[in-house]
């Protein structure tokens, strides 16, 4: 287990107070300055060098992201953005660093927007955290009356205004082009890529986009280096998570852990254990729901990083793990998944809008025993023709818990859809399209 | 997306009252010159707490003018995202998570709870037109479920039994408080903390 010295997150629970005076206390503000006056390629570098991966979602490297910004500002200022739009079924990390460690979000802003030249900073947060928005403001009003940051920001020389930008229960503005059109006053659907938001993004000017948990641990890693960041987890999956463990589990929790940390560790050790015991684990979903699940088999020795779960056909994601155990209809959980993505589709690609709720209606009907044998296959079909074919990543987010589903509990689907199509009884029906259908010796 | 439809009974006129005018041209001042337009979500919001939790067409045309842009846009960012409510809500509008980390803890108990207590059908008001309910995804409070949203609040930790309690409470008008009804302290793990223990109570 992370020894608790090595924790990130030291108000993960709120046992220490969320304010400035406690934040510096726990080592928040204390050498900004000297942080940012080592310079731009340093940060960068360091960020590098601890191979700290965007904790969003898709794991991009973020010292190489910072280092798209142009290096120059021209006519055009540049945007840092955080995106706090924290809405996959199974995530709730960024909302207790909103409300918990503020601090540590405002600063890591400073250090990125010094890093990428940016002056402004948007925080979009999701509608619904509207009280835990308040927390940031207020934290972010603390920090402008310590001069933390605004004009001359920490005394480094260096302006920053924060602002909060409040969405309104959209999914898919949690995808970081739809994420900008709506912070620009438009509906929220993604655009084209490219041009990359690191080059066009909001108002068309440079803008780099990070998630909150990424952020709000630069300020860590820069004080105790990139190489001891580094040290955590394996290679190319370093340093510290905060994990969601949610569902069946006797104590469901946020928990910040090391990376590569076995899953089995997760739900016995931090989580309490599966309700009704380890052996009545029926799947687990690792990384938010739009990542396939995991069958039990596999759980036993899954080690939780994005690497070993890319291997295992999955994806640490958001790393929110749903735990479902052996009294939940797996079916159902996964229709009711599949009903989340139908709600959640901006509507701006076809085989997004229309095949998220084919793959709803499918499972619900498979869910009660009604599709008939080919709709399995079908369906996996349906999820196929959706993947890859969108604009933004929504399409496979989708599609890829249904593919899940098929690939390890096609068996149970069958069991439960043995209705065949085919009329076995060979009745004179002369007007019948579909004679080749009948059965000829019924 | 949703299905959304505003309402049938329009009032004629909408304005911001000052104070409202007043964060309105705060809001406005955090987006660069001529950059206006990006005020149009908080601008909404700002409408639906002035007008009782619900946005009317006289609205949207109003904030059009305020930011300078065409009706239609306004009219199509509040129908796109779903926490605009185009029809009124009642004072206390709940909001049941049901999406599946809530679902396999029993958010369809919650659900129950509200049929029974507030209207048969979900967006519909109570008898005394001070509630309604819907189901609504994923409200990102997952190691929490099930949960509900009252207004801006977060219930968590629930049962049927806790909802019937929390329902009665705002059916008598008063505000019941919120976070966890088992308890617990935010989102540590009950009775089974492992970590950071050293600053447990301190």
């Amino acid at each position: 287990m992370l020894k608790d010295k090595d924790r990130i997150f030291q108000n993960l629970y709120n046992d220490l107070g969320s304010d400035i005076v406690s934040a510096q206390k726990r080592g928040d503000w204390v050498n900004t300055k000297e942080i940012i006056n080592k310079g731009r390629d340093w940060i960068i570098n360091e960020v590098k060098e601890s191979q700290l991966r965007g904790r969003g979602g898709a794991g991009f490297p973020t010292g190489l992201k910072w280092s798209f910004a142009p290096k120059e500002v021209g006519s055009r200022p540049h945007y840092l953005v955080i995106n706090a739009d924290e809405s996959e079924p199974g995530t709730c990390k960024d909302r207790d660093i909103l409300r918990f460690e503020p601090h540590k979000l405002i600063e890591g802003c400073l250090i990125a927007s010094y890093a990428v030249q940016a002056h402004v900073c948007y925080i979009y947060i999701r509608g619904e955290y509207f009280v835990d928005g308040q927390k940031l403001q207020a934290a972010i009003d603390e920090a402008y009356e310590k001069k933390l940051i605004g004009k001359d920001a920490s005394r480094t020389g260096w302006d920053l205004d924060i602002y909060i930008h409040y969405g309104a229960g959209a999914y898919i503005c949690g995808e970081e082009t739809a994420l900008l059109e709506s912070i620009e006053g438009n509906k929220g659907q993604p655009r084209l890529k490219p041009p990359f938001p690191a080059l066009i993004g909001l108002y068309g000017c440079p803008t780099i986009i990070n998630n909150v948990e990424t952020i709000a641990v630069v300020p860590t890693i820069l004080r105790r280096g990139g190489k001891w960041f580094a040290s955590l987890g394996r290679e190319k999956n370093t340093g510290t998570k905060i994990f969601c463990i949610s569902g069946n589990v006797n104590s469901p929790c946020n928990v910040e852990e090391e990376m590569n940390i076995p899953l089995k560790e997760l739900i016995e050790v931090h989580a309490g254990g599966v309700v009704g015991g380890w052996d009545n684990l029926q799947a687990v979903i690792p990384g938010g729901s739009s990542m396939p699940l995991i069958p039990k088999e596999k759980c036993e020795t899954l080690t939780m990083d994005f690497d070993s779960l890319v291997a295992e056909k999955s994806g640490l994601g958001t790393a929110g793990v749903v735990v479902i155990n052996k009294d939940q209809d797996i079916i159902k959980c996964m229709a009711r998944i599949a009903r989340f993505y139908k709600h959640e589709s901006c509507g701006q690609c076809t085989p997004c809008r229309e095949g998220s709720g084919w793959m709803w209606r499918m499972l619900e009907r498979m869910a009660k025993g009604e599709a008939s044998k080919d709709e399995i296959e079908m369906l996996g079909d349906v999820t196929k023709q959706i993947e890859g074919h969108t604009i933004c990543a929504f399409g496979e987010g989708s599609s890829w818990p249904v593919q899940g589903l098929l690939r390890h509990f096609k068996d149970e689907i069958k069991k439960r859809n043995k209705f065949d199509p085919i009329v076995k009884e060979n009745k004179n029906i002369p007007y019948l399209v579909d004679q080749h259908l009948l059965d000829k010796n019924a | 997306m949703s299905l959304k439809r505003p309402a049938k009974e329009q009032p004629e006129n909408f304005v911001f009252s000052s104070s409202s005018l007043d964060m309105a041209n705060k809001i406005i001042a955090k987006y660069p010159k001529g950059k206006q337009q990006s005020a149009v979500m908080a601008l909404l919001y700002i409408a639906q707490r002035q007008n009782n939790n619900w946005i009317p067409l006289a609205a949207m045309k109003y904030i059009a003018k305020i930011l300078d842009m065409p009706y239609i846009k306004v009219y199509e960012v509040a129908t796109f995202y779903s926490m605009y409510n185009l029809s009124p809500v009642g004072k206390y509008f709940i909001q049941v998570c049901t999406t599946t980390p809530c679902m396999i803890r029993g958010a369809n108990k919650l659900v129950e709870a509200c049929k029974e207590k507030i209207s048969e059908n979900e967006s519909e008001l109570s008898p005394d037109k001070s509630c309604s309910w819907m189901e609504v995804e994923c409200l990102g409070a997952c190691v929490n479920a099930p949960m509900m949203q009252i207004n801006d609040e977060y219930y968590e930790d629930l049962n049927k039994e806790k909802t019937l309690e929390i329902l009665d409470k705002i059916l008598k008008g008063d505000t019941p408080k919120a976070a966890s009804y088992r308890g617990r302290v935010n989102n540590e793990p009950e009775n089974n903390r492992k970590t950071l223990i050293e600053f447990k109570n301190a």
